[in-house]
């Protein structure tokens, strides 16, 4: 129900910056672009949202004591939350806008009296700001847990990582049987629409992602929340809206209540987004409006309006208390520390963890990485993965290069030309070689070093020909080098066979070799991080 | 009667007993005829027959024109145009109406200059050729090694060939057929539905330095209409290029050796390893193209290559070249 011109146009906002973020989220991977030759670069802007989320900035400020490329953008929506108030999460936030819809759904336990209570001002609204602050607390100890929470970052690991691969499933298991029908018709209907689909927005291949199952429960489950409690997450949890909440104490702009005209007849907490007492006798909760309008156009009497220089009693600064507040200090400067004095990062690295190329040192990569996943969604060859235990409980939902599912393409840097924060700081395809200009001399970054199971490996092991790893070696000269050996077969026949060695000073740990082993499940060559470039300890040879 | 309130001392109606029967039966009816047909189609699952067919697009001999022959000291479009003439024309090849299939090297994520692909500028030659000899349609495609988008970007084939007005066709998963290749080695494996579907297949390798073979050639292009786990080729890859040989049998091979890579094959990456040769080889007897190639530019005989020795005993082609009259051009 549209009942005043603002909410159409907040409407329209609304659908407005949703459909921008997922069209962004979708071109987010390698695209044909038309004319593109040797050098393949992300063209479209695909971290703006990230670039306009302050909560980004003001932790990566307090995490990295720098703010990265474009963050700077972030003003746009922080200053104006100093006018305006929190507009941004009731006009512009994909992530609000989602639980909007879903909490406008027809629910069951949202009718009536019930829905009328249930958008009652709660004192758990709190909650995002015991968040905040112990997020902003862990940032200064140089985490960015934050990103498990932010908006953003939600949105994109969810959607990128689990709903849209999940849609993918699904059109193609439609699609691929009318396009093999034998109807002609049937097979022409099918293979327009996978045309159609794919330039809009299918992927070029099937992507799987490790925890995708758990990321997409996760997110649908925050939606269902909705169902019950109007915007549960934006409400309670939120850390941008609590920052933004915050910054709005100053605002000019806010709702003016005709207290006279007011007859109590609780309409305007019927489609209340923020729970922040719009109703008549009690003050207005500056910090938890999201400035919907809902409440200006159900209001049978007009009473409500939002005005610029009101001059009335409203609460302004966040219901949050000393204890709150010092809970809040508490858990983030304590769970930092404790955090790292489990094993994970620095004496016991977990041989599997490889980042992508170009990402920073593990503490200067773990005080940026927000866990948005972009690195992942992007990676043509669906190499990185979000870590479970691999990275420790500080690095939960951090990339890593899993080689078996995919090797990291010799001279591709989208994974770098997408990261928000500089964890992946972006580089060139000539600092990852083998690009034209790159010769044996150059030091291109390495990710890790391959080693043999000699006890697997087809010449090593069972008197059979192979080096496919050699043959797939992007190196040059080539890591890998063979060695011609007499061996006995079975049949005690003399049987000349090569076999690989790698050359540590020259392998880059790109992991193609691995992709490219036949023995599938368990490759006989496999990439360990140790030599990996990021790390100046982590090495194997005295002269690199 | 529905949404009336029941009335027991309002019994049903004949009729709406007699209807209710009916509803029963027709659901138990329908029940059991599915059941029936389903039971009938529970058979033990077992893979559909892959199809066999050799693919033979060989043109007939015409011994006015040589089986081979080499063209140096030119630019890619001159040398190919040039080696083409030579063998009587692209018209020879490509009739009127024909669905022509170019298959060059596209199987890595490099640039031109590094000469892990084909000469992008040899390929748009051939397909205006192709277009001149009144071809249907003239579709480009690999299967890639590396991720196939980059590859046929970073190439410069998908655009060359686009902009001489190909189909560029990437390698699309669900585009593979089962074949039976009737090989040695090799028995039913994924092929790229293209190369099932073509009228004339043009073979276009680039020359390049291999581990394994000591070169990769024309035949080992043929790699790349494979999809599955083609990985499992190497243990046996005399006998592997044999049979794949024997069942795809191009009606032209045109080898791209402008620019070959001398060491370091098949990837490169390095301008160290690149040597400008300056050439075109062409021809209808692949095994005699190979076996040139390899002698010129890495010193070997075929007696170093067995697949070449295998092949030319299988019939496919002949490695003496006294029996065979090689053409060469100078250009310029």
């Amino acid at each position: 129900m549209v009942r005043s011109k603002l909410q159409l146009v907040r409407r329209i906002s609304q659908i407005f910056f949703l459909l921008v973020f997922l069209a962004l989220l979708v071109f987010t991977s390698l695209r044909p672009t038309p004319g593109a030759t040797s050098d393949i670069h992300m063209r479209a802007p695909v971290r703006l949202f990230f670039e306009w989320d302050p909560l980004v900035a003001v932790a990566n400020v307090l995490a990295g004591h720098a703010l990265y490329r474009g963050l700077l953008w972030s003003l746009l929506i922080l200053v104006p939350t100093l006018f305006l108030g929190r507009f941004f999460c009731g006009w512009i936030c994909p992530m609000g806008t989602l639980q909007h819809w879903v909490g406008s759904l027809p629910s069951e336990s949202k009718r009536g009296k019930q829905r009328i209570e249930s958008n009652r001002y709660k004192r758990w609204q709190t909650l995002k700001y015991v968040v905040l602050i112990a997020g902003l607390v862990a940032a200064c100890f140089g985490s960015m847990a934050l990103g498990w929470l932010d908006p953003f970052s939600l949105l994109v690991r969810s959607i990128g990582l689990a709903l849209l691969p999940a849609f993918n499933v699904a059109v193609r298991s439609v699609l691929t049987p009318l396009e093999h029908s034998h109807i002609a018709l049937i097979k022409a209907t099918g293979e327009t629409l996978h045309t159609v689909l794919q330039a809009l927005v299918l992927d070029f291949r099937q992507t799987h992602f490790a925890q995708g199952i758990a990321l997409g429960i996760l997110f649908l489950f925050i939606l269902a929340a909705s169902l019950r409690i109007t915007r549960l997450w934006c409400r309670s949890i939120c850390p941008l809206g609590a920052l933004l909440g915050a910054v709005s104490r100053f605002s000019i702009f806010g709702l003016h209540k005709d207290a006279a005209s007011c007859d109590k007849c609780n309409r305007c907490l019927l489609n209340c987004q923020g729970g922040d007492e719009p109703i008549g006798g009690v003050p207005w909760r500056k910090s938890e409006c999201l400035m919907c309008m809902n409440c200006v156009g159900s209001c049978p009497h007009s009473s409500l309006q939002f005005k610029f220089f009101r001059n009335e009693h409203e609460v302004a600064t966040p219901d949050i208390g000393r204890r709150k507040a010092i809970t809040g200090l508490a858990a983030g400067a304590a769970v930092v520390p404790l955090m790292r004095a489990n094993t994970g990062m620095g004496k016991s690295r977990e041989a599997t963890l490889l980042r992508p190329p170009g990402a920073l040192d593990e503490p200067d990569f773990l005080s940026r990485c927000i866990r948005c996943g972009e690195c992942m969604k992007v990676c043509p060859n669906n190499s990185l993965h979000p870590t479970l235990a691999e990275a420790g409980i500080q690095g939960l939902w951090t990339p890593t290069l899993v080689p078996r599912i995919g090797y990291c393409e010799p001279s591709c840097v989208l994974c770098s030309e997408v990261c928000p924060t500089g964890a992946i700081w972006q580089i060139t395809p000539k600092e990852k070689g083998w690009v034209v200009g790159v010769s044996a001399q150059s030091h291109p970054i390495r990710l890790g070093t391959a080693f043999y199971d000699r006890g697997r490996c087809l010449p090593w092991a069972e008197a059979t020909e192979c080096i496919v790893c050699e043959e797939w070696c992007p190196v040059s000269p080539k890591a890998i080098y063979i060695e011609e050996a007499q061996v006995i077969d079975s049949s005690g026949k003399t049987k000349t066979l090569k076999q690989p060695r790698v050359d540590p000073s020259r392998c880059v740990g790109c992991g193609a070799c691995e992709y490219a082993c036949p023995l599938q499940e368990r490759p006989a060559v496999y990439v360990t991080s140790i030599g990996e470039s990021r790390s100046p300890s982590a090495q194997i040879l005295l002269n690199k | 009667m529905a949404g009336e309130p029941a009335n027991p001392s309002n019994p049903l109606t004949r009729r709406e007993a007699m209807l209710q029967l009916l509803r029963l039966g027709g659901i138990a009816a329908s029940a059991a005829g599915a059941g029936y047909w389903l039971s009938g189609r529970s058979v033990r699952p077992v893979p559909a027959p892959a199809e066999q067919a050799r693919r033979d697009h060989r043109i007939a001999d015409d011994d006015q024109w040589p089986k081979l022959t080499v063209v140096q000291n030119g630019e890619p479009r001159t040398l190919v145009r040039k080696a083409l003439e030579n063998l009587g024309g692209m018209s020879r090849f490509v009739g009127r109406q024909d669905v022509v299939v170019i298959k060059p090297n596209i199987a890595w994520d490099r640039t031109p200059e590094q000469a892990a692909n084909t000469n992008p500028e040899a390929v748009a030659e051939v397909v205006r050729q192709c277009w001149q000899a009144g071809a249907k349609r003239v579709i480009v495609t690999d299967v890639s090694c590396n991720e196939p988008r980059r590859c046929f970007m970073r190439s410069g084939i998908q655009a060359a060939a686009r902009t001489a007005g190909a189909e560029v066709v990437l390698p699309n998963p669900e585009l593979f057929r089962e074949v039976e290749l009737g090989g040695v080695v090799l028995k039913t494996w994924p092929v790229f539905t293209p190369f099932l579907e073509a009228d004339k297949i043009i073979n276009m390798p680039i020359a390049k330095h291999h581990e394994l073979t000591g070169a990769t050639l024309g035949m080992k292009n043929w790699y790349g209409i494979l999809g599955g786990e083609r990985n499992r080729l190497h243990q046996q890859i005399h006998q592997s290029l044999v049979d794949l040989a024997s069942f795809m049998l191009p009606t032209v091979t045109i080898l791209d050796a402008y620019r070959i890579l001398v060491r370091n094959g098949p990837t490169g990456g390095n301008l160290e390893d690149v040597a400008q040769k300056k050439t075109v080889l062409a021809g209808t007897d692949p095994v005699a193209l190979d076996a040139w190639a390899a002698k010129a530019w890495w010193n070997l005989d075929p007696e170093h290559m067995p697949y070449l020795q295998m092949a030319a005993s299988h019939g496919l082609g002949t490695t003496d070249f006294d029996t065979l009259p090689v053409r060469v051009t100078q250009l310029s």
